[in-house]
């Protein structure tokens, strides 16, 4: 889900700073070991300190220390109402924390008329006596004990690796309720490690849900309560090594398990980056976006996962599936990574990657463009998109997100700031005449040298405005970046007042954008009328990548579900609605989040019948006994 | 404005109806002029970008649909693209209105002033009105009224303007523009120009249906349109047509708007304008051709009073309701949505349902008058006479007592009766007789069909000249007329009726064979009458409900009984239908016995004609309005369907091969002389 790298850390220019430092610290160390292949034998417990990397990792193993075990990202860190009433972020991670918000409560009190009388707070402790009791494998364990791979079978390690996060999952954790959750947790160090279990999985018929980041929102850690074998989670967040750097080449050699901050920070340690930053970055790991097909915010210059994999090694039942050499690309059949991508975690466990790696940008510059209307940005998208000009990134949010944006900026701390804010509101909706309850805003993030930056710039302003696009500054843009790693945090907020809610997203051709959007909102907005759903709910979206031939689009629902007896079931009712809308007005059934068991239903008719078989019969042959029993995909 | 309650709930099972409103009464207490200059202020659309009619024009004309048809057309005569672009244009002239204000209010002021000479009120349904202002506002909207008189769509935007609604634009059909400036002046109040045929032209078919769907999408105006394309001469609805059908769905099918509400209005008259022209003109007087003059001709019509109106704006209906569950939109997600294609058999068959669904909308809000029910005992006891061969007519209180045992009837039904129940039964029946005194003559206490004085001879013109073939035509003028306002009421009996005609017809009791025989009239039935397709065994049992729910039948698990009570029931059914019957064992009589080799599709109507005539004046048949063509060409529509009958084409004309025996043997069935065959395609 949403989170976002421009916000890990300090302020942004502190950040660009650093990275600066960095990167001539970086020239003045010379290049970084490249002897690898010790390394990448090398099988022993973390912080060893031959590894490229030296820091601390995010992630450890016992992931509640550090994150919530029942709401988004760090426990640290959320959003809450003061004895003042005020919004507020705590914690100090992010550029919005410790900061008073001062337009939210208005912002959810008009939008869903939620109320702060109104609380739903949830469970505030796991309580491991509601926790199924492990049905273990006493052989595997056995074995598995001999090899002195740490595991666990305490309730909240195995609770917390039992779900991703969708809102049924997240509702069901704040009421304290549990379904089938994995038997046991184990944690590999390495790649031989995962051979090992594997194999002991199969000698024992017991079932292997591979872990990475928890960041599924497609219902894929979900146990399938059917299943009769001890289930394993495999968890693979101390594979989180970059085993080797080659700059001649700019490859990396990677462990799936890490997280995709930590690939950055480290990367960019040595001066490099791999530009691949989903929302989630933060907490998803490379396996992850692997094994789902995952998309980056700035793909236009770095390529989605598929573009950016040279090379890949994964552990199945029939034994270690990769290829024999590096080739940056070959005609040799089918392109088995490709069964690899995107197969959900049913075939196997990815557990080295060899990704593209690029110097890191000279300079980054934030923009935005204010448009009189939805159409027209759309418009402007496709023009920048056929010009083949696209920013390393181009959102377009429409209006009710161009609010929600608003609603959360922080208080500005001089009266000067706000009297020019309201002097540009002036402007836009005064003097150039644009209606505040139709206009949107596409916001923009160039990155390259100096030079060409401020070219391209001008390049897409000019563009924008044949549209009836104004330049609205960078401000706007960089805020319109942070609500993508925020708004998961809000979601916990919402939920702490009736308010519940969750994006999801499609690809479509260009010429069906407006149209999908349209109807889709609409759609979500009848469900929820005849479904009983007392207020009106927020629908909203966004346009958040631009190919050649069609883009992606994203939809946020939300609603008050007061006064409804099973405000879950509706959800999944209306969300059940969306997508169907969403098929029939020619989108895909998923861009990036991938399929899961939540979108399994629509499989057949999205690959055809013959499809399905042949996605069959590689699973048949991979895995006959189906030991990667979470049932996703198919 | 005062409301008038018109229909009493007595049986509460009974669907709830709106109320109406006369909208003629402000106008007779207030300044027309004050009322045509009046602020009008419409709700529109909430996703209306505000365009004028020339940039419809070049939004159309620089569609992608269109350019890419241009090219195709280009590509494929070898003409310029420019000068086929030029061809589209000048069609999108001939076709496009250019609503104007300024002409809506000079026909707010005339017709006000013609309504109040010509009707006693016009009623509409506040509620409806309502009803179809919220549904501009959410979504595109489709206006179907039904389609009996040229009053019609003039009525229809005069109501919308006196509401205060978006006028609509209407689909007209090419034949109006040949009155040059009454063409000119619809135009200008919102009609648009469709040729009646142009099966092939690939670009007109495009900029047409380009047209309708920007007009649409945008929000621009309700369209409005004749489901049934033609103006009903029989007051029966017409088989609707789907070609605009197909138009106006067809941008919710492809994702283009959310959804398109389709309102169904159901305009019905106490005296319909042209009540002796249609039945002149089906009776072989050709058409006369639309001209001004005419119009002015008309005048004398301004005289007459011809009663009330009843407009009833229906339900607005969902597309997007309609297609749930029936249409996989994802069909058009692989080729771009801008190439013309023919539409899939699964679009056909929904586009053809829910245009019968819509029809039947039509039928069921149409307000019915006492004189419907007088008007069908009449007839009944018009052709009694006949058989009896005595002129007497019916005695006014029987005729009275016969109605309001026939009201009840209707209204166990479900129709929708306006007979006020404040006043007493026979002054409702004497007030609907002086109403229609062209039609009937009442004298010494007795009331009959005007049949005797020759309808439209005048009274001084000496007897001796008109032969027995004018008088018979004559009459028919006069019984073609009556059996119009009956037809007003088909539909409420139509599918009863058909079971009390196959309960006639079947051998046995036996549940099974009433069903086959039902299923076969109904089958044979079905270019007559608004009968779904498909829906053989809901109408069979809709049939068995109403019947015993009225008491007339007893269904056991093999059996359905007529009880004593309901034999009056059963044969008052059975001779509403039974003109029908025999007309169509005449036609196929004919086409057996008379039909040569070179029968031509346009010889067929006159030489039937003929042959009817003479079994006429023979006495060997007793019903006259079997003359209407509307009939007769229904039958050989029918009998085409079912294959007895042939089309060959020929040089010039499609000639007519008739299947004698297959003929035959669908005559002896209808007349109950054949056991019908197993049911056709459905079982019970």
């Amino acid at each position: 889900m949403a989170s976002n790298s421009s916000g890990g850390g300090s302020s942004d220019r502190q950040r660009i700073a650093q990275q600066r430092l960095r990167i001539i610290a970086g020239h003045l160390q010379g290049p970084v070991d490249g002897d690898s292949a010790i390394l990448a034998a090398e099988c022993k417990a973390q912080g060893s300190k031959t590894d490229v990397c030296r820091e601390g990792k995010t992630v450890p193993r016992r992931r509640q220390e550090i994150m919530k075990w029942n709401g988004w990202g760090y426990s640290d860190s959320k959003f809450l109402f003061n004895k003042k009433g005020q919004a507020e972020f705590t914690g100090k991670r992010y550029r919005l924390s410790g900061m008073i918000i001062p337009g939210l409560k208005d912002w959810m009190e008009g939008t869903f008329g939620a109320n702060l009388q109104h609380k739903t707070p949830a469970t505030p402790l796991l309580t491991s006596s509601a926790v199924q009791p492990a049905t273990l494998n006493k052989a595997f364990l056995e074995e598995l004990k001999s090899t002195g791979i740490p595991f666990s079978h305490d309730a909240e390690d195995r609770v917390f690796r039992a779900h991703g996060h969708c809102l049924h999952e997240i509702f069901a954790l704040r009421e304290g309720k549990f379904g089938r959750v994995p038997d046991m947790v184990v944690w590999p160090n390495c790649h031989n490690d995962v051979v090992k279990i594997v194999e002991l999985a199969c000698k024992h018929n017991v079932c292997v849900i591979p872990y990475g980041g928890g960041t599924s929102v497609s219902s894929a850690l979900e146990c399938p309560p059917e299943e009769t074998r001890s289930i394993v989670s495999l968890d693979t967040s101390q594979m989180n090594r970059i085993l080797w750097i080659d700059e001649k080449n700019l490859t990396a050699h990677v462990e799936a398990g890490i997280v995709g901050q930590d690939l950055e920070r480290l990367l960019n340690e040595s001066g490099y980056c791999t530009g691949h930053e989903p929302d989630s970055m933060e907490f998803s790991s490379l396996g992850g976006w692997v094994a789902t097909r995952a998309s980056g915010m700035k793909k236009n210059i770095y390529g989605n996962i598929e573009d950016l994999v040279i090379h890949i090694r994964m552990v199945t039942p029939r034994g270690v599936i990769e290829k024999s050499c590096q080739g940056p690309r070959m005609s040799t059949g089918p392109d088995i990574h490709h069964f690899i991508m995107g197969s959900e975690g049913t075939l196997g466990v990815v557990t080295e990657v060899t990704m593209k790696i690029r110097p890191m940008p000279e300079y980054q510059k934030y923009g935005s463009v204010v448009f009189p209307n939805f159409e027209q940005g759309v418009a402007c998208l496709r023009e920048v998109a056929k010009q083949r000009c696209a920013p390393a990134s181009i959102r377009l949010m429409d209006n009710e997100q161009f609010k929600f944006g608003h609603a959360l900026k922080p208080q500005v701390s001089s009266i000067f700031t706000s009297f020019l804010d309201g002097l540009k509101t002036f402007y836009i909706t005064k003097f150039k005449g644009f209606d505040p309850n139709r206009l949107c805003v596409a916001t923009l993030l160039f990155e390259g040298d100096r030079e060409k930056v401020l070219q391209h710039e001008k390049q897409v302003y000019d563009i924008a405005a044949k549209f009836g696009g104004l330049a609205a500054g960078e401000d706007n843009g960089q805020r319109g970046y942070m609500l993508t790693f925020v708004i998961a945090y809000l979601r916990d907020l919402g939920m702490d007042y009736y308010v519940i809610g969750e994006s999801f997203e499609t690809s479509v051709p260009w010429d069906r954008v407006l149209d999908i959007c349209r109807n889709v909102k609409a759609r979500i907005i009848q469900e929820c009328k005849d479904k009983g759903v007392q207020f009106p709910p927020l629908s909203t979206c966004r346009v958040t990548q631009t190919y050649d031939t069609g883009a992606c689009v994203y939809f946020y629902f939300a609603f008050n579900y007061r006064g409804l007896s099973d405000p879950v079931h509706v959800y999944e009712q209306v969300e059940h609605a969306a997508r169907e809308e969403i098929l029939a007005n020619g989108g895909s059934l998923s861009h990036h989040h991938g399929v899961g068991k939540l979108r399994k239903e629509w499989m057949r008719d999205t690959v055809s019948n013959v499809g399905v078989g042949m996605l069959k019969s590689v699973k048949d042959y991979v895995d006959p006994d189906n030991i990667f029993g979470n049932r996703n995909l198919l | 404005m005062a409301t008038e309650a018109i229909y009493p709930h007595r049986d509460p099972m009974l669907k709830k109806r709106d109320d109406f409103e006369d909208m003629l009464e402000e106008r007779r207490n207030s300044s027309d002029l004050r009322y045509a200059l009046r602020c009008y202020t419409p709700v529109l659309y909430k996703g209306l970008a505000p365009c004028k009619a020339s940039m419809l024009k070049s939004m159309v004309l620089q569609s992608d649909q269109l350019h890419h048809v241009i090219g195709q057309v280009s590509r494929e005569t070898g003409r310029a693209a420019d000068d086929v672009q030029e061809e589209a244009s000048a069609i999108l002239e001939e076709m496009a209105h250019c609503l104007q204000l300024s002409t809506v209010r000079f026909f707010a002021f005339t017709l006000s002033k013609v309504f109040k000479t010509l009707f006693r009120s016009i009623c509409v349904n506040e509620e409806g009105i309502q009803r179809l202002q919220q549904a501009i506002q959410e979504h595109p909207v489709v206006l179907l009224p039904s389609h009996r008189s040229y009053m019609d769509f003039l009525l229809m935007s005069y109501i919308l303007y006196t509401y205060d609604i978006a006028l609509p634009v209407i689909a007209a059909g090419m034949d109006f523009m040949g009155m040059k400036f009454v063409g000119e002046m619809l135009r200008m109040s919102g009609a648009f120009f469709i040729r009646r045929s142009f099966g092939g032209d690939k670009l007109y078919w495009s900029v047409f249906s380009e047209y309708v769907k920007t007009m649409l999408k945008n929000g621009f105006a309700p369209v409005e349109f004749f489901l049934e394309g033609t103006r009903s001469r029989t007051s029966k609805s017409l088989t609707p047509k789907l070609g605009l059908l197909n138009i106006v769905m067809d941008p919710y099918l492809k994702g283009e708007v959310y959804d398109i509400n389709v309102v169904p209005v159901s305009i019905s008259y106490e005296r319909i304008l042209e009540e002796a022209l249609y039945a002149r003109e089906m009776l072989g007087v050709p058409k006369p051709k639309e001209s001004t003059s005419g119009l002015f001709k008309a005048r004398k019509v301004l005289s007459e009073d011809y009663g009330s109106i009843h407009v009833y704006f229906g339900q607005p209906v969902s597309v997007r309701s309609l297609a749930q569950g029936r249409v996989n939109r994802c069909q058009f997600n692989l080729v771009p949505r801008h190439i013309p294609r023919r539409p899939s058999e699964e679009i056909q068959s929904f586009v053809n349902d829910s245009a019968y669904r819509l029809v039947r909308a039509q039928e069921e809000n149409m307000v019915l008058k006492p004189w419907v029910l007088l008007a069908s005992l009449l007839l009944q006891n018009h052709h009694q006479d006949q058989t009896a061969g005595q002129k007497r007519g019916m005695v006014l209180e029987e005729l009275t007592a016969q109605a309001v045992w026939l009201r009840d009837m209707f209204r166990e039904y479900g129709a929708f009766l306006h007979w006020p129940d404040h006043v007493p039964p026979s002054e409702v029946v004497s007030s609907s007789l002086s109403l229609h005194r062209g039609l009937v003559r009442v004298c010494e206490g007795r009331v009959q069909l005007a049949v005797e004085q020759g309808g439209q001879v005048k009274p001084g013109e000496p007897h001796s000249t008109v032969t027995p073939e004018e008088e018979l035509l004559s009459q028919a003028v006069i019984v073609l007329s009556c059996a119009s306002y009956r037809n007003q009421g088909l539909h409420v009996f139509l599918r009863p009726a058909l079971l009390a005609s196959a309960i006639n017809a079947a051998s046995s009791n036996l549940k099974q064979e009433v069903f086959n025989s039902f299923s076969f009239l109904r089958n044979m039935f079905s270019n007559e009458f608004i009968l779904c397709p498909g829906a053989t065994v809901q109408d069979f049992e809709e049939a068995c409900y109403l019947l015993v729910k009225t008491g007339a039948l007893q269904v056991t698990q093999q059996e359905l009984l007529v009880t004593e009570r309901g034999q009056r029931t059963v044969a008052f059914l059975t001779s509403m239908l039974d003109p029908f019957l025999q007309g169509y064992q005449v036609v196929c009589r004919f086409l057996c016995e008379e039909a040569t080799e070179n029968l031509t599709e346009k010889q067929f109507v006159p030489a039937v004609r003929k042959f009817i005539i003479k079994h006429l004046l023979a006495g060997r048949l007793r019903y006259t309005e079997v003359l209407s063509s509307d009939l007769q060409k229904n039958s050989l529509a029918a009998l085409l369907r079912l294959g007895a009958v042939q089309k060959i084409k020929a040089a010039e004309q499609g000639t007519l091969k008739v299947n004698k025996v297959m003929v035959n043997s669908l005559e002896d069935t209808l007349g109950g002389r054949l056991p019908t065959q197993k049911a056709v395609g459905a079982r019970l």
